[in-house]
């Protein structure tokens, strides 16, 4: 069953303005990790924002499940958010520089009345030991982690409540490239190692090429390409795609 | 780092000076203060009076010690008043977008526009005046500021990554606001609120000084120097000590603000953590 | 005589060394890499370089930049070889511009430093403008920098660094905040502009393929030390140091991924 899907999705600000999501509809299938690859000012944030229950469509609908997504309704939410989690782009932003480590990864878990005391404190422990991370950070704040840590620290977070679908939004651009394959390295493994499919959106070529059995193109607002990522890099038809790959550096 | 300290220990000092008299006012005077047997305008250290008597014979320590009450009273409940009307309105307005937005934010502009001491004027001149009436209309007036910096500091902290993390995290707006905000920017309230103190006593004094403080002989400071005028050729000490006592006091709360200021910024703690 | 010579030089915030005793020197037309990641010092040489190093950071060791010292220079001297002798282009173009002052404006004042009024002033504008490939010139002239997208900015910056003729040219990761496609038309007009007024070029840079593109020779930089250095193209086939091993291997992680996806 289709984990989360959106059809013929408009995001439009008002007449006039070209929308930023036009008529994008795709689908998240469970095992087929999922990319959206597309420049700045795509639509990519928005279409983040529309899976992630962050915004509602001008028209067209998000699903979850079999259900259209409805914000208002909580119950559904809080099964949704359980579900549906994100890892964000910065890692120097995403982090609550007043909050340690513990409270920042067990969030998910107290807003969501998932667990409380020390099943809690058992589930943050697992999350970080999962992401790498030496069981005394949970004491630490984020100033005292690197840029890749941080990152490990989202995700942890991400990972705490055991989500089926994870959104990972440029997840690895604001990092050395050495770190970058230690991350890409554990988002693979996580989403080996459990029920997880992966959303990833990027502009990085190559890190797509990694994680990602479908991709799906972006050129303001529309989708104009899609299919098995080996397809759409390898063969590509629309003229956008195949002007991203032609710019992609390559080393000599 | 030796000079920030200094900074934060003179302001207490100054500050702890000016609270010890309030405090000690509360139990013990030099005489009572309505009791004018000590003679028109004593001259200083005569008769047991440490700075003299006034006009109608009582003595002005003790008034310069109920003073220091008033002004200490003052302070703190006008930051009060201002730290919860403020930060509420503050943080309300935080999410209003779009039209709303900007009408809070003109809104706000134009009544910091207003004088403090105007808009209080305007307040207390509704009321017979007392000490509260003073109070609440500094309070009132002052919370205008604190509305309009709570609301940017907000609105910087509800448009960041962690605040986005946190509603995806199924975290409801009351606990976004107590858990991620209010931790965020309680610093930067707290140095403006210790200069709001500040200049609450001012105008505080300023008010007695017209008139729309508490009447004699529960007098401020302000009030002090008001009726110390006229003599204040034959009787200086009753305009000099309130002068310099307000000094003080407002120094004093300064000078903590200063301190507090090097000491909560974040950024430098991260560098001294580091 | 070098255009650049840097000899030695060591950058310290008190105690901490930041740069250890780097030593590079750069001819007339020729165009070098730093390559690092963060914490490596690569951006805090080019600082060096123009004299703008932040304060409470120190440098020790000698930097030469056509013919003047600038370690310990005084702040005139700095200012009459800034621009002058070297330029920057920094990596974020939205902070390099300032977001009050009309673009034109901003490319006009190198130009109206070296003595150009009037409507000469204009027609340099102008010409620089078109140099970068900003085409419609006239309305781009009078644009803020927050109408302009993150590729237009950046030429921006590049054409403020050319007002000023420098012999050489600080390019500090000027492509990694941008769009893939912008990026490669990017780097093609910085070549493209350095060949056609024999400019030098230092390119600092995390990504060994883009520094590959644009440099002839490059320096690996790690926590502040030149761990390698040499020709690109040799030291990215046989890299003697295993940091610069472990780059490439990295970087090759990524586009052997790509491969793979592309053939099956």
């Amino acid at each position: 069953m289709t984990l989360l899907a959106l059809e013929d999705a408009t995001v439009a600000y008002g007449r006039g303005a070209a929308p930023a999501v036009d008529r994008a509809s795709l689908a998240v299938e469970p095992g087929t990790n999922l990319a959206i690859v597309g420049e700045s000012g795509a639509g990519k944030s928005t279409i983040l924002n529309l899976l992630l229950g962050l915004r509602t469509p001008t028209s067209g609908r998000v699903l979850y499940g079999d259900r259209p997504l409805a914000r208002r309704d909580r119950a559904m939410m809080r099964e949704f958010r359980r579900d549906v989690q994100c890892v964000f782009q910065d890692p120097y932003a995403s982090l609550d520089p007043r909050r340690r480590i513990a409270a920042i990864v067990g969030e998910p878990i107290r807003s969501l009345g998932i667990a409380r005391g020390d099943e809690l404190d058992r589930r943050v422990a697992s999350a970080l030991e999962r992401v790498g991370l030496p069981a005394d950070a949970a004491r630490r704040y984020p100033h005292e982690f690197s840029g890749g840590q941080r990152q490990r620290i989202a995700i942890a977070r991400a990972i705490v409540c055991e989500p089926r679908v994870l959104l990972a939004d440029e997840p690895v651009s604001a990092l050395d490239v050495t770190t970058r394959v230690r991350i890409v390295d554990l988002l693979a493994d996580l989403v080996a190692s459990s029920e997880m499919t992966l959303v990833m959106v990027s502009h990085d070529i190559g890190v797509v090429a990694e994680l990602c059995e479908e991709t799906i193109v972006l050129e303001r607002g529309r989708i104009v390409e899609r299919g098995a990522t080996s397809d759409v890099l390898g063969a590509p038809r629309h003229p956008y795609t195949r002007k991203l790959m032609g710019a992609v550096p390559r080393l000599p | 780092m030796r000079r920030r300290a200094l900074t934060l220990s003179v302001g207490i000092l100054l500050t702890a000076l000016i609270a010890a008299i309030a405090v000690v006012s509360l139990v013990w005077l030099p005489h009572p203060v309505a009791d004018t047997s000590g003679g028109r305008l004593t001259p200083p250290g005569v008769g047991g009076y440490l700075f003299g008597t006034d006009r109608l014979g009582r003595d002005l320590t003790s008034q310069f010690m109920i003073g220091a009450r008033i002004a200490m009273i003052t302070g703190i409940g006008a930051v009060v008043i201002a730290a919860v009307v403020g930060i509420v309105c503050g943080i309300a307005a935080a999410f209003a977008e779009g039209w709303l937005d900007d009408t809070l934010a003109g809104l706000l502009d134009v009544l910091i526009a207003f004088p403090t001491l105007l808009l209080a004027m305007l307040i207390v001149a509704a009321q017979p005046a007392t000490i509260w009436t003073a109070v609440l209309a500094i309070g009132l007036a002052q919370s205008a500021i604190i509305a309009r910096l709570t609301r940017i500091l907000a609105k910087r902290v509800l448009q960041s990554s962690y605040v986005t993390a946190a509603r995806t995290s199924g975290t409801g707006w009351f606990g976004i606001v107590v858990g991620h905000v209010l931790p965020n920017i309680w610093t930067t309230l707290a140095v403006s609120l210790a200069l709001q103190f500040g200049l609450a006593v001012l105008a505080e004094a300023s008010l007695s000084y017209l008139g729309l403080g508490a009447p004699p002989p529960n007098a401020s400071w302000g009030r002090l120097l008001q009726e110390s005028q006229q003599t204040v050729l034959v009787a200086p000490m009753g305009a000099i000590v309130p002068g310099i006592l307000i000094v003080v006091l407002v120094i004093g709360v300064n000078l903590i603000a200063d301190g507090l200021r090097d000491r909560l910024d974040p950024t430098s703690r991260e560098r001294a953590a580091a | 005589m070098s255009l650049l010579s840097v000899s030695d030089l060591t950058i310290r915030a008190d105690e901490k060394i930041l740069v250890d005793r780097l030593s590079f020197d750069l001819d007339e037309g020729e165009r070098i890499g730093l390559i690092g990641e963060s914490g490596s010092g690569k951006s805090l040489t080019t600082l060096a370089i123009m004299g703008l190093l932040p304060p409470g950071l120190t440098a020790e060791g000698s930097i030469v930049l056509d013919g003047t010292e600038i370690v310990g220079a005084r702040e005139r001297t700095l200012n009459r070889i800034r621009g002058r002798a070297a330029a920057p282009v920094f990596q974020e173009p939205r902070t390099a511009l300032d977001p009050l002052m009309r673009v034109g404006a901003q490319i006009a004042e190198p130009l109206r430093r070296r003595g150009a009024r009037g409507s000469a002033l204009k027609r340099a504008v102008g010409d620089l403008l078109a140099q970068v490939a900003l085409a419609d010139e006239n309305r781009i002239s009078r644009a803020f920098p927050h109408e302009l997208s993150g590729g237009q900015r950046q030429r921006i910056a590049i054409a403020i660094a050319l007002a000023a003729e420098p012999k050489v040219l600080l390019a500090d990761e000027p492509t990694t905040a941008l769009d893939v496609s912008v990026q490669a038309e990017v780097l093609a007009l910085i070549d493209e502009i350095a060949t056609a007024r024999e400019m030098s070029v230092v390119f600092v840079s995390h990504d060994l393929a883009v520094v590959s593109q644009v440099a002839s020779r490059a320096l690996v930089m790690r926590r502040g030390e030149v761990v390698e250095r040499g020709e690109v193209g040799a030291m990215l086939a046989f890299p003697q140091h295993d940091y610069t091993a472990g780059l490439i291997a990295s970087a090759k992680r990524f586009e052997d991924a790509l491969e793979r996806r592309m053939g099956s």
